[in-house]
């Protein structure tokens, strides 16, 4: 079966679009959601409602710091995504609340697990940022292979039965085999705010059962997504960081 | 870990398992065959048992990586992977005969045996290059041919894929593969630099045309550190007759920094292909290793290999790559040489590691015996090396970088055809057709080129003046 696993789409309306399509068009079979779906992005509403239409056809969700932040103001934050987070709050309706409430912090599915930020303490939103954080979310999981987001930028880790790391950037439309006999951690861009220099909104496919993993691009109207968040009286700085893919 | 499964007779996904024909320290190798496959084909199976080198598994998953996604002749093409899971294989195609670890025996070789061997390796490392993967173990024994002469690389287990995680990467805290053959930077880490293979080639080139190995056999890391800051005795130290271009080239390959090497493995087939035209530096003449001041400050100065930024091995061989413009010194207009050598300067602007070929075709006759000799007594052949020179100098190319052809032919197309296919040429530069009642009876030779090359083509007219719109052409 052919996953398209998307992260940190936070209210890219014209992103999620583009990557739903691109991801149809390569065949996709299933969906999961790696969480934050709202915060920066004008369009909550649409990509909210769209999530859960797709968990109700049996696509898979899980919770990202920005979700969590949408009900409560514990979590802690700059000052662009704060602002961002309290104008969201305002627009999302109870049903769109409850969603963003009751996502799970992580699903296991098959030797699979997503996650949001990483495997070893979620509720603690790490970042994975070197093969030393990667390394202490793959001790701390069976799992073949773990898919999360949270960072904005690619990367794939793998780790050998001695524990010893691998890393890579993935290029984009490569396909790369996970093998088995060793555990991955896939690192996923962001649809709606890449911050990898690429500003195309990214996602992955991957094959369950050749175990292969390509990390796609989607080019999408960026021009559309940054003016709807400039006349919303968002920072403009979630608007410009948008086409220059930071 | 599941017991091995293999043995002659068994079946594995549809494999039947034949006899074991190698058995070294990582792997296994049986014959198989399957119905619906009528190569001959190998199976390779890892050492995984408890006590085994771990590097066995690792290198075994590279070659599980890699294999299936290399293509072409100079590669063994790859009909099966299994995994750890089950039983862990690769199914090859078997390449008959041996590898040229056979022939240690009759070294020295000829040079000119040696020159077109090694030029048949660097083609195979350049293709190799081209998919990305850099080999890391190139040796005698990684290498066999093909009955039709193609070189062809095997052994991926220590090789680098620029698209696929490197597992080997933290795996070893020293660097692994085959100490005579190991290019210095190996030493440092550097995994991702395709001019390590070509400073393993130049060893085997040296070895081969000296039958002795440049860095001795030393398998300690203390005895292969010293090729950081120890340059290797000259072949002419060793044979006085080695040719001064032979020697050119294979200290070339052995420069200590990969900067100072041969950019990519297209352009050192190119220099063994073309030996009159390798140009000869201080390296071709010399007798004696660096003097012992150079060879401390390499040794103590830190600056000496700096750690480098990490390279893309597609965008390096980009950087470097074989331009042939075609020229007719003869019958072309001034002007159309003109926008030829424009074009040519544009393009070689951006791209400081390219090479330039200039080609002259000198059209044979069909019937006619001809004559070397032109009506005046000159020698037509040197006239229009003379006049490729003379075409090509305000380029101020360095020499090393530019070469000059005469090719003989009685169809100039197919000459140029041929010559950038033998040459690995990424991109041919060519005049328009010029309107003229003979040209249009003989056809065009750009049009030709342009929709029969494997590479890019440019076709260059010079540049359009005011009034000329009714008599110029379509497509040349």
């Amino acid at each position: 079966m052919l996953l398209a696993v998307f992260s940190d789409i936070h209210g890219n309306r014209q992103a999620f679009e583009a990557c739903l399509k691109l991801a149809r068009a390569k065949g996709a079979e299933r969906f999961v959601l790696l969480g934050d779906f709202v915060g920066y992005g004008a369009d909550p509403e649409w990509v909210v409602d769209t999530a859960m239409e797709l968990v109700a056809q049996g696509a898979i969700a899980v919770r990202g710091n920005h979700d969590q932040a949408v009900n409560s103001s514990a979590e802690t934050m700059n000052a662009e995504a704060q602002i961002a987070i309290e104008w969201t709050r305002g627009r999302l309706d109870a049903a769109q609340r409850r969603f963003l409430a009751e996502l799970p912090m992580q699903v296991a599915d098959g030797d699979r697990l997503f996650v949001h930020s990483e495997a070893s303490s979620p509720q603690r939103w790490h970042y994975v940022r070197s093969t030393a954080d990667a390394a202490k979310s793959l001790i701390s999981t069976p799992a073949h292979v773990t898919f999360c987001g949270h960072i904005h930028r690619p990367a794939l880790y793998s780790m050998s039965v001695t524990a010893k790391m691998s890393s890579l950037v993935p290029k984009t439309d490569v396909s790369v085999p996970l093998l088995r006999g060793r555990q991955w951690l896939a690192v996923l861009g962001s649809v709606g705010q890449p911050r990898d220099g690429d500003p195309s909104a990214a996602f992955v496919l991957f094959d369950t059962v050749s175990c292969q993993i390509t990390y796609c691009r989607a080019p999408y109207d960026i021009e559309t997504a940054a003016s709807r968040i400039r006349q919303n009286g968002l920072p403009h700085w979630l608007a410009d960081r948008l086409s220059q893919g930071r | 870990m599941p017991k091995p499964l293999v043995r002659s007779g068994a079946v594995i996904d549809g494999y039947t398992i034949g006899e074991c024909v190698h058995a070294g320290g990582m792997a296994t190798l049986w014959t198989v065959t399957h119905p619906g496959i009528d190569v001959p084909l190998l199976m390779k199976i890892p050492r995984v048992s408890e006590g085994e080198d771990p590097a066995a598994i690792v290198s075994f998953e590279m070659e599980m990586m890699i294999l299936p996604r290399l293509a072409g002749p100079h590669v063994p093409a790859c009909f099966g992977t299994g995994d750890f899971a089950h039983q862990a294989y690769v199914v090859i195609e078997r390449i008959s005969g041996t590898t040229l670890y056979k022939r240690l025996s009759d070294l020295p070789l000829p040079y000119d045996e040696a020159r077109q061997l090694v030029a048949k390796i660097a083609t195979a490392l350049a293709d190799l290059h081209r998919q990305n993967v850099i080999h890391h173990d190139i040796k005698p024994s990684s290498i066999m041919f093909r009955e039709s002469g193609e070189a062809v690389l095997i052994d991926y287990g220590l090789s680098h894929h620029n698209h696929l995680p490197d597992l080997l990467q933290e795996e070893f805290r020293l660097p692994y593969g085959t100490a005579p053959y190991m290019a210095p930077e190996r030493l440092l880490g550097v995994r991702d630099d395709p001019r390590s293979d070509l400073f393993s080639l130049g060893v085997l080139l040296y070895f081969f045309t000296t039958g002795e190995r440049p860095f001795g056999e030393g398998e300690t890391l203390r005895a292969m550190r010293r090729r950081l800051w120890r340059d290797p005795h000259p072949p002419r130290a060793l044979r006085a007759d080695y040719p001064p271009w032979l020697q050119e080239v294979v200290l070339r390959c052995l420069e200590i920094e990969p900067v100072w090497r041969y950019p990519t493995a297209s352009q050192l087939a190119f220099d063994l292909a073309h030996p009159d035209q390798v140009k000869l530096t201080a390296r071709a003449e010399r007798l004696n290793r660096d003097p012992l001041g150079v060879v401390w400050r390499r040794r103590f100065n830190q600056g000496v290999m700096q750690p480098r930024a990490k390279s893309d091995v597609a965008a390096q061989i980009a950087s470097s790559p074989i331009l042939a413009v075609a020229l007719d010194t003869v019958e072309g207009t001034p002007e159309l040489n003109e926008a030829l050598r424009v074009t040519t300067e544009r393009i070689l602007a951006t791209l400081p590691s390219a090479r330039l070929a200039c080609l002259n075709v000198l059209k044979l006759n069909r019937i006619a015996i001809d004559r070397t000799l032109d009506e005046q007594g000159s020698n037509k052949h040197i006239d229009r090396l003379v006049a490729l020179r003379h075409w090509a100098t305000p380029l101020k190319l360095d020499e090393s970088r530019l070469s000059v052809h005469v090719l003989e032919a009685i169809d100039p197309a197919a000459a140029i055809l041929e010559f950038a296919e033998a040459n690995q040429v990424d991109h041919v530069i060519i005049g328009a057709r010029q309107s003229s009642f003979r040209r249009t009876l003989l056809g065009s030779v750009s049009a030709k080129v342009a929709s029969e090359a494997t590479c890019t083509v440019t076709v260059v007219r010079p540049p359009r003046m005011a009034g000329d719109a009714g008599g110029s052409e379509m497509a040349g």
